[in-house]
């Protein structure tokens, strides 16, 4: 029972990131009365990211001081179904945000939008290659949305971030220097490419040489002053070096705090509610319909919320928890196939190749912008045959200096020891003389992949924590190592000392003690079958038609970019349907 | 952060030092950036470790980074006092981590798994690494010439000197990183005195901007670096 029970809105928003943000957005803008509950604390671009405190690696990064507070929550990791799952203790291979902005305001800028065989990857593979292409036990499948039509929310969604870039072909016509394998573009992006610094320059110049495409990575933070269409403003970004893990001191670095809620706090009809930790959706006597939200506030007392709408936009994964203690949809159960939440979820693969110089190198990695540098497709998606390779999905390629900070490490050549007068020297003498870069590719969704409710952990309030079930397998692995082993020739183009690389092996299973990436996806699919989703391509649940959900968690598969553009994407197509469709005749907008 | 040994006053002065910096260092070439740590520095005064804790810990950590010309040890950089003020934070006391029950061994790939946090495992670790020197070698760490030193620390590494309670490569683990964040993170948190680890490697710190330095490809950058203090 609620200590609590308010007054009915018409909408209510689980979690304030920048989808949360951008869906509080579109229906204040259709007139509805919009409430967002955020479970962290209320932050902005001043005081929490205030120079010079900002530009503070211990507080930061060694010490979450934007992440989430692990000791409240966490999620329990097994690598097999057969296995006990155990928590993630400490902040390793990803971080996952919490407050105001989510990790919008602690991401690092990479925008990208999607290659359009990944929104079919099922369709798609098959029809280039055949039904027996796919692996038994992978279980990828088609988005339901084709590019074409999530093609005007990716222009727009690049003009409210501020997105510096430059395009390849406009409304069909080669217009620039952009990816060569990107489709035509409705527009050029909102502002011209960041420059490029020295790492990036020399990866561009290698790639080159040896035949591939090299192009300056699409980024959210800005290359000059701009405004977008909310009327929010930024300032150029100076290159400063903090940005993956810090809010960006400069209004330079695109984030719900910059980009969106300045144009919010105009309006009267929406209210943003911080520490109010969302422990439930709650539905009626029939089960098909929500009557609102139970969340716990600030001073500890449970609150009932009712609401006509409830959108579900807490962070990838935090969806299917949401979902699978509300009694959302039909948990996934591995062992039959049957059920939906929990099922397809993804990472993503990560190789790095590391090329050390002469101590006179002087890259100055310090310098450097999270979305910034220069990026190849040539081994993405389905840009190359795979017919003779046997393996599904591929790799983006990027060289990204981000501002290398040294705690983080420093990178060292093969061989040096981890302490002593080894280690000093190396570090020493490699600090401003390495270059390198990233193989970020997709990582593919399986039978026995997915998330359920923990039956050890609780959270802080009492509720069964996440657990994973998750590993690496040999499609992911061989489509790594093809990628990064083609990669190499760039690296030696380059003429180093010597080349240090980090790939999977076979048989590697899953670490989350070192830093990888942040993009999961899955849990609550989007697609056009409810039996493999969880939503229907306009991320309406099917089993409740008065919940949507929204983030990366409607990913049906891994893609091979970064989410964020995707995921904002796909938030503008289902606000534009809940608009024009939903709010006229509340239903299920499409037959089950 | 609790800032040591400098007052409002003289950080308001830092502060506009530091935001000043960029133009004046042009000028004048180098000195600017100051560290939080200016000044004759009294004898620090561990606030958590007892004396015998203290030797061992000191000892420890200049192994771990080693005088030389290359540039300051871990005691010159005073990674030993960054160490100690870190005790008395939230994350000494596991207060970052989740630390519910129960703690299940398993394998390394699923990251720390041991129930205590900093504070108890550098107490109980530094206690379980002198009591194995005595009785293998008859001496407290401390006591072992470096050579002696090094083969225990690289012992700890590979996780086969038992130190009693914690596993010894989980203690390595934590005093490595707690070692490199000493070195190498802001001076208002008690180590890297006057920069110097940052100096070792042309790191210009808190600077922040070097929108006129992106394209001046390999090209020494001239600055020195600047606290946030």
């Amino acid at each position: 029972m609620a200590d609590i029970t308010l007054k009915k809105v018409e909408v209510v928003i689980v979690g304030f990131g920048w989808t949360g943000a951008i869906m509080a957005k579109e229906l204040t803008e259709a007139g509805m009365e919009v409430l967002a509950l955020e479970r962290g604390e209320y932050r902005d671009t001043y005081p929490d990211g205030a120079y010079p405190k900002t530009l503070d690696e211990l507080t930061y990064i060694q010490r979450s001081k934007l992440f989430q507070d692990m000791s409240k929550s966490s999620f329990t990791f097994r690598h097999a179904v057969s296995g006990v799952a155990v928590p993630y203790r400490q902040i390793g291979a990803f971080k996952p945000g919490t407050g105001v902005g989510g990790a919008g305001l602690h991401w690092s800028g990479q925008h990208w939008r999607v290659l359009p065989e990944e929104l079919q990857l099922k369709t798609h593979y098959e029809k280039r290659y055949g039904k027996k292409f796919i692996p038994e036990g992978m279980t990828i499948q088609d988005f339901g949305v084709s590019y074409e039509e999530l093609e005007p929310h990716f222009d727009f969604v690049e003009k409210v971030f501020g997105t510096s870039g430059v395009a390849y072909k406009v409304k069909g016509e080669v217009v620039g220097a952009g990816n060569f394998f990107e489709p035509s573009r409705s527009d050029h992006y909102a502002l011209p490419p960041q420059k490029v610094p020295y790492t990036a320059h020399l990866f561009q110049k290698a790639a080159a040489e040896v035949g591939l495409h090299p192009f300056v990575a699409p980024s959210s933070n800005a290359s000059g002053p701009y405004t977008n269409p909310y009327g929010c403003q930024m300032g150029p970004c100076n290159f400063c070096g903090y940005c993956s893990g810090f809010a960006c001191y400069n209004y330079s670095k695109a984030s719900p705090q910059v980009n969106i809620m300045p144009a919010l706090r105009q309006v009267s009809n929406f209210e943003l509610r911080p520490n109010c930790n969302v422990l439930r959706i709650n539905l009626d006597g029939s089960g098909k319909k929500a009557t609102g939200v139970t969340y716990v506030n600030a001073d500890g007392k449970t609150v009932e919320q009712p609401a006509d709408l409830v959108i579900a936009s807490t962070f990838a994964y935090n969806n299917a928890h949401l979902f699978l203690v509300s009694g959302v949809g039909k948990p996934y159960d591995p062992v039959s196939g049957e059920g939906v939440v929990g099922r397809n979820i993804a990472y993503q693969t990560m190789s790095t190749v590391q090329m050390f110089f002469d101590p006179d190198k002087n890259t100055n990695p310090f310098i450097g912008s999270g979305g910034n540098g220069v990026a190849v497709d040539d081994y993405n998606g389905d840009n190359f045959d795979h017919g003779p390779l046997g393996f599904v999905g591929g790799s983006p390629a990027w060289c990204n200096p981000a501002g290398v900070k040294p705690i983080a490490g420093i990178p060292v050549p093969n061989g040096t020891p981890a302490w002593g007068a080894g280690w000093k020297k190396a570090v020493k003498d490699n600090y401003a003389n390495t270059v390198s870069f990233d193989v970020h590719g997709a990582n593919m969704v399986y039978r026995d992949c997915y998330v359920d409710l923990d039956p050890t952990y609780t959270d802080q309030f009492g509720q069964k924590l996440l657990r994973f079930t998750f590993d690496w397998k040999d499609n992911d692995i061989k489509m790594s190592r093809y990628v990064t082993d083609k990669m190499l020739a760039v690296a030696k183009a380059m003429d180093p000392k010597s080349i240090h690389v980090s790939v999977k092996n076979f048989g590697d299973h899953l670490d989350l003690r070192n830093y990888q990436t942040t993009h999961w996806a899955g849990g609550t699919a989007m697609g056009t079958d409810p039996r493999t989703s969880v939503l229907n391509r306009y991320l309406q649940s099917w089993d409740v038609h008065n919940v949507f959900a929204v983030g990366s968690s409607v990913f049906p598969v891994g893609i091979g970019y970064n989410p964020t553009g995707l995921a904002a994407a796909l938030t503008y197509w289902s606000a534009k349907a809940i608009r024009e469709q939903y709010l006229k005749d509340p239903r299920p907008l499409v037959a089950a | 952060m609790k800032v040591i040994g400098i007052s409002p006053h003289r950080r308001n002065f830092l502060r506009k030092a530091v935001s000043a910096a960029p133009a004046v260092a042009l000028l004048a070439g180098a000195g600017v950036g100051v560290a939080a740590s200016v000044g004759p520095a009294e004898a620090y005064r561990p606030s958590y470790f007892n004396e015998s804790e203290w030797t061992t810990l000191k000892a420890l950590v200049e192994r771990l980074i080693p005088p030389n010309a290359d540039g300051p040890s871990a005691l010159e950089a005073g990674v030993h006092e960054f160490i100690d003020l870190q005790m008395n934070t939230p994350y000494a006391y596991g207060k970052l981590w989740f630390m519910q029950a129960p703690f299940v061994p398993s394998s390394p790939e699923f990251g720390y798994q041991f129930h205590m946090a900093p504070r108890d495992l550098y107490r109980s670790a530094l206690a379980g690494l002198n009591q194995a020197t005595q009785h293998k070698l008859g001496k407290v760490f401390s006591a072992l010439d470096a050579a002696q030193q090094d083969a225990i620390i690289g012992e700890l590494e590979k996780g086969t000197l038992a130190i009693g309670e914690v596993p010894p490569a989980t203690f390595f683990g934590q005093l490595l990183q707690n070692t490199r964040e000493g070195y190498f993170s802001d001076p208002v948190h008690g180590g890297n005195k006057d920069m110097a680890a940052w100096k070792m490697i042309n790191f210009p710190g808190a600077r922040g901007d070097y929108m006129d330095w992106v394209e001046q490809y390999g090209k020494h950058y001239p600055l020195p670096p600047a606290s946030i203090a």
